[in-house]
């Protein structure tokens, strides 16, 4: 007999996207973005320690599109990657782990997150 | 290191259509994973279209009616048609549930139907669970004990320490909530999956071994535990409502707690 190998039947390709996953994915997703962000917020703060003319120009960057962009994907990754942070901790004590639980939790941190960063996006004059 | 696509030769190619629908009325195509060992193609997808009034109500009627009388090539495991035995899982309609247990009227357009994702294909629906079962036995599934047992009964356990098995002695290893799991995806080979720590939380909470630290300590690493993220598609797919994420959470408290 021939030996063959064996495929790898299909995974990410073919299992349908709900909550659960979605939401852990965006976790991810968001505490990179968070890492990567990090560094423009330094590189603000630094600015700010050294000039105003470097301060002021790297301020002109938020009023062109990209700019906001970023600041609302930074603020919405702040807020979402807390509130599901907090949802993480109650899990780690064991506590709404069934499955209802967890798709109400889900929808309540989007909820959460997106009503804290539209509302610090108004605030800070962003919107 | 995960990755994220399929291997050259796992790709998924178009496959032949078969129409055994003339006339009918209750029309239905059932779109299946196909890989013959011995044809060296890749897989494909066959599509067939039935006749709902020609078999009974349940995904795996559909495709035992298809083996029957339309295809006799079309390989899979079955064994009790009720939900006990764990043979028939698969990849049903985007998530892994028990083919006899599910109803064909929870679909209202075609159902896709691949084997348990992330698997080595033995053929067509049939995935390879040697990884699994080996997993399985490396938690040691029986009672561990070190005091001699009781010369004129049983080991007898009370009513309270046998209801912390309930939700976990029901799991028929089907392996339906293991091949969910991304994690297990991306780490099956050091991570044991949401099936396998179920059962290992089984023999912790058994109020009757005498094992207990020795299963923590074997969990103890950065793999065979911790890689579950509480993503909860284990949970979320389980054809026997149980709650693996709730047992790897409990586990995690027990090897936290007895550290004070």
């Amino acid at each position: 007999m021939k030996l063959v190998k064996r495929p790898l039947s299909p995974h990410l390709q073919v299992y349908k996207p709900q909550l659960t996953s979605v939401l852990s994915i965006t976790h991810r997703g968001t505490g990179v973005f968070l890492s990567l962000g990090a560094l423009v917020l330094t590189y603000w703060l630094v600015s700010l320690a050294l000039s105003e003319e470097l301060f002021n120009s790297f301020h002109l960057h938020t009023t062109f599109w990209y700019g906001k962009l970023f600041l609302i994907g930074f603020v919405f990754s702040l807020y979402y990657h807390l509130t599901n942070g907090i949802r993480h901790l109650f899990w780690d004590i064991g506590l709404g782990l069934e499955i209802s639980t967890t798709y109400k939790s889900g929808y309540f941190t989007i909820f959460i997150s997106v009503v804290l960063t539209l509302t610090t996006l108004f605030i800070g004059g962003v919107l | 290191m995960a990755e994220f696509t399929l291997p050259k030769n796992s790709k998924v190619k178009p496959g032949k259509t078969i129409s055994a629908a003339n006339g009918a009325t209750r029309k239905k195509k059932f779109q299946i994973y196909r890989w013959d060992p011995d044809s060296g193609r890749n897989p494909r997808l066959d599509t067939y279209e039935v006749n709902l009034d020609n078999f009974g109500p349940m995904v795996l009627d559909a495709i035992i009616y298809i083996k029957n009388d339309i295809d006799s090539t079309l390989t899979f495991r079955r064994s009790c048609r009720e939900g006990i035995c764990g043979s028939c899982s698969m990849n049903i309609g985007g998530t892994n549930t028990l083919a006899c247990t599910k109803s064909i009227s929870d679909f209202n357009s075609d159902i896709t139907i691949y084997p348990l994702p992330h698997m080595p294909v033995v053929k067509d629906l049939v995935p390879d669970l040697t990884h699994f079962y080996n997993q399985y036995s490396s938690i040691k599934p029986w009672i561990q004990t070190n005091t001699s047992a009781p010369s004129n009964s049983e080991r007898f356990q009370s009513k309270e320490n046998r209801e912390k098995l309930d939700g976990l002695y029901e799991c028929i290893l089907c392996a339906c909530c293991s091949t969910s799991c991304p994690s297990y995806w991306w780490n099956s080979k050091r991570y044991l999956g949401p099936a396998i720590l179920l059962q290992a939380y089984r023999w912790i909470v058994d109020s009757r071994d005498e094992s207990t630290n020795k299963r923590l300590d074997q969990l103890e690493d950065s793999f065979s535990l911790y890689r579950c993220h509480t993503i909860m598609n284990c949970t979320n797919t389980c054809p026997k409502g149980l709650n693996p994420a709730k047992a790897i959470a409990k586990i995690k408290k027990l090897l936290v707690s007895r550290l004070t």
